[in-house]
């Protein structure tokens, strides 16, 4: 039994948390979160860069580190405690992995590198409006190559330099490229519950496109790479959840009220013993998701789906009751609880909410019985 | 990240499975299919005990020259779980050799443990663990059983309450009261005594969901010799912390249906707007269901991970009674409640699914309560794990016999 992280990823793991110590303290997330002018940190970005953890999972070929996916998760984890504000996600574990999964030799070149050099920020585009989309709303259409439409609202669209955009073409529906510096794109930054991360409305009117994997798998295809994106999500939700849990202890323990800590007081106790359960619940199903991934398991859509189920119910839970311990202070904007209700509300709608993963995970169980 | 043995466990393993193989067949051809809760049945038990104990296979991580079997805690982990699929798990012994036994070790004199130990071990002689009262039950410290002092010996009078096996044990730990003019932990001793004694009496408590397994002991004038006691007097506390840290890692599984038995009562089962299973209210509650049982079989597998890389697990483990508890009362009950009119029923021969659901939601209260209640053990997460501050004492400095004891 090797049911943990080893010895040379926990290695890795401290190395990323003094890295983003040292480069993302709460000043760095605050700079972004109170500029509109800003979408991300590009000094950070540019660090994690030559960190190499762009391109961790990028084979050493297209100029990446060529680690496991374990190691990628160890990086999350840590972003996500840090509630880094850079488009990691949507660049390696969407643009990154799905070119990696389905890209043709010609697009993974063309993409890996500048990904793994920190040239080139990804997005996955999927969405169109409220509710969850599927076949029959699918509104953008490629012709000839051309794509045509609206997405809203797409995670880090607005400094992106590439998306895979979810459209139909000739009635079926397909998954791809688009070059959004490119002619026929028009891009708005949005406002949203966590401005440390960007989300724009973006506006197609014949840009180029170029579909990847097979023509009429778009929905299967972009399952796929979610499927990847819930697990490494999974790891920065618990990276969050267990940073709420040190915070609202930290601060229980120095509260004082009639007379004492109110650490002591079993109101407080049970509720962070409550997030202790529900944190290691995560960290548990993310572990397994970590497995299932990094191995390429037949079983990585269920284990996918419970990592993600597990830790979007953690920070959620964490991050709301973090605020409720600090009281008063924690509805302020000046203490930091906010950035992270904020951040899981953002990392729990980005690829789907939980009762759309609880309804792939029951399906899923459904077709594994009936098997 | 894998799930596999390494090499050395797998050697392990792969003898356990053939001395399992072997012996387990001959287990069986001998004792046949016996009932719970008959005297053949606890002979099958001791008898079983026995020979893993002539194979090194009781009390593994004992040392060989007690009667153990001088191996690690993975290597017992791996036993029990190979154990577990041959069908053969005994549970008389789970007490005595996880909590009394290491707590006769660590205080008894030596001609005590020469006698107890190896006895134990063979399963010659099964123990049980005397704490809880009427009027200490989280609060185990607050019991007034009695133990005064009279020559070299001490006369005890006092009940104890929900000994699991009280009435099949030979022997037990029995934390007593010899000092009520002092503030209660500090009043406590304890001692070893023979449950067979005629002083002793136990009676069986017929609880809610209608069985009888646990019992109430009562002691009157039972007679114990000074030499009986483990520990100094007045140390009874710290000896009972002993007792308590013993308890043995919980690697096994949770009894009573799970969430695959739920998903197939759902399959079968109308509801008011098609099959249940395709009811959206419930599939959320599975899909809960799933995800906290999968985490509580993976937080297992981390433990194992910790003990297979010779590191003492973390506190983790200590979240699985909380979600087991919780979570087979909350199945069991929306089961219930998708039977409909039906789910009153209860006899296996009517109900639904043999009323396994019945059993279990009539179970889960007081499984949420037994070793630990959920608010006792979020308390222990709240200050063991997370290091929070204990409660407010009020009873710290007060003498025993001036404390507020209500009814």
């Amino acid at each position: 039994m090797d049911f943990d992280y080893s010895d040379d990823q926990k290695f890795l793991k401290d190395e990323a948390r003094k890295f983003l110590a040292a480069h993302c303290d709460v000043g760095v997330v605050r700079g972004v979160l109170d500029d509109a002018g800003r979408s991300y940190d590009a000094a950070l970005w540019k660090g994690v860069a030559e960190q190499g953890w762009l391109g961790a999972c990028i084979p050493e070929q297209y100029n990446g580190l060529g680690l496991g996916r374990v190691e990628l998760c160890a990086i999350a984890e840590e972003l996500g405690r840090a509630v880094a504000p850079i488009p990691f996600a949507s660049t390696v574990y969407c643009l990154a992995e799905g070119i990696l999964a389905f890209g043709s030799e010609a697009q993974k070149a063309a993409v890996l590198p500048r990904i793994a050099a920190g040239d080139l920020i990804g997005a996955l585009a999927t969405s169109e409006g409220p509710g969850v989309v599927g076949p029959a709303t699918l509104q953008c259409r490629v012709e000839g190559g051309k794509l045509t439409g609206t997405k809203i609202p797409v995670t880090d669209g607005d400094v992106a330099g590439m998306a895979l955009v979810l459209a139909s073409e000739g009635g079926r529906p397909g998954l791809f490229l688009v070059d959004l510096t490119g002619a026929g794109v028009k891009r708005e930054t949005l406002k949203s519950l966590d401005p440390t991360r960007g989300v724009a409305k973006i506006v197609f009117d014949g840009a180029a496109a170029e579909r990847i994997g097979e023509a009429g798998a778009g929905f299967d295809i972009v399952q796929a790479i979610l499927d990847r994106a819930a697990v490494l999500l999974a790891f920065e939700q618990l990276g969050g959840a267990d940073r709420c849990l040190e915070m609202a202890k930290d601060y229980a323990l120095g509260r004082y009220a009639f007379g004492r800590v109110i650490a002591g007081y079993q109101a407080i106790k049970h509720k962070l013993a409550d997030m202790y359960v529900k944190n290691e619940v995560a960290r548990s199903n993310a572990y397994y998701g970590a497995w299932a991934l990094n191995d390429d398991a037949p079983e990585l859509p269920i284990a996918a789906s419970a990592a993600r189920i597990a830790a979007s119910e953690a920070f959620w839970f964490a991050s709301k009751e973090n605020i409720q311990v600090h009281g008063g202070m924690g509805f302020t904007w000046d203490v930091d609880c906010h950035l992270y209700y904020r951040r899981s509300r953002q990392l729990s709608l980005v690829a789907g909410a939980p009762r759309v993963w609880k309804e792939r995970l029951v399906s899923q169980l459904e077709q594994k019985n009936a098997a | 990240m894998d799930f596999n043995d390494s090499p050395e466990e797998a050697a392990y393993r792969e003898k356990a499975r053939a001395w399992l193989a072997e012996n387990a067949a001959a287990h069986r051809a001998k004792w046949g299919d016996v009932k719970p809760n008959t005297p053949e049945h606890m002979a099958a038990g001791k008898d079983w005990q026995a020979t893993k104990a002539a194979a090194g296979y009781a009390c593994i991580t004992w040392p060989a020259a007690i009667g153990g079997g001088g191996g690690t805690p993975i290597q017992s982990v791996i036993f029990g779980q190979e154990e577990g699929k041959a069908g053969l798990g005994y549970g008389y012994f789970t007490i005595g050799l996880g909590m009394c036994v290491p707590t006769v070790m660590a205080f008894a004199n030596d001609e005590t443990k020469k006698r107890f130990v190896s006895p134990a071990v063979k399963g010659e002689e099964i123990w049980c663990q005397l704490f809880s009262e009427p009027a200490g039950g989280s609060d185990v410290a607050a019991l007034r059983t009695r133990a005064v002092k009279d020559g070299d010996e001490w006369v005890i009078n006092g009940q104890k309450v929900w000994t699991t096996g009280a009435h099949y044990c030979d022997y037990g730990i029995l934390l007593t009261r010899t000092d009520p003019d002092v503030p209660k932990h500090k009043g406590l001793t304890m001692f070893w005594i023979d449950m067979k004694d005629p002083a002793v009496e136990c009676r069986p408590i017929h609880q809610m969901s209608g069985g009888r397994e646990f019992n109430e002991v009562y002691f009157t004038d039972l007679r114990v010799k000074d030499s009986q006691r483990l520990g100094e007097v007045g140390q009874g506390w710290q000896v009972a912390l002993v007792t308590l840290m013993n308890e043995r890692l919980a690697v096994g599984g949770s009894s009573g249906p799970n969430y695959r038995d739920v998903m197939k009562l759902a399959r079968e089962l109308a509801g008011p707007a098609g099959p249940s299973i395709k009811d959206q209210s419930f599939r959320e509650k599975l899909a809960d269901w799933y995800v906290q049982s999968e985490g509580l079989k993976f937080t297992r597998f981390r433990t194992m991970t910790a003990l297979s890389r010779g590191q003492t697990p973390g506190p983790e483990s200590s979240i699985g009674k909380i979600i087991s508890a919780n979570q087979m009362q909350d199945m069991a009950n929306n089961a219930v409640e998708m039977e409909d009119q039906y789910g009153i029923l209860s006899d296996p021969e009517t109900a639904a699914a043999e009323g396994a659901f019945q059993q279990s939601l009539m179970w889960a209260p007081g499984l949420r309560i037994a070793g630990g209640t959920d608010e006792i053990l979020k308390n222990i997460i709240a200050e063991r794990v997370l290091g929070l501050p204990g409660d407010v004492r009020v009873d710290k400095d007060v003498p025993f016999k001036d404390m507020p004891t209500g009814r």
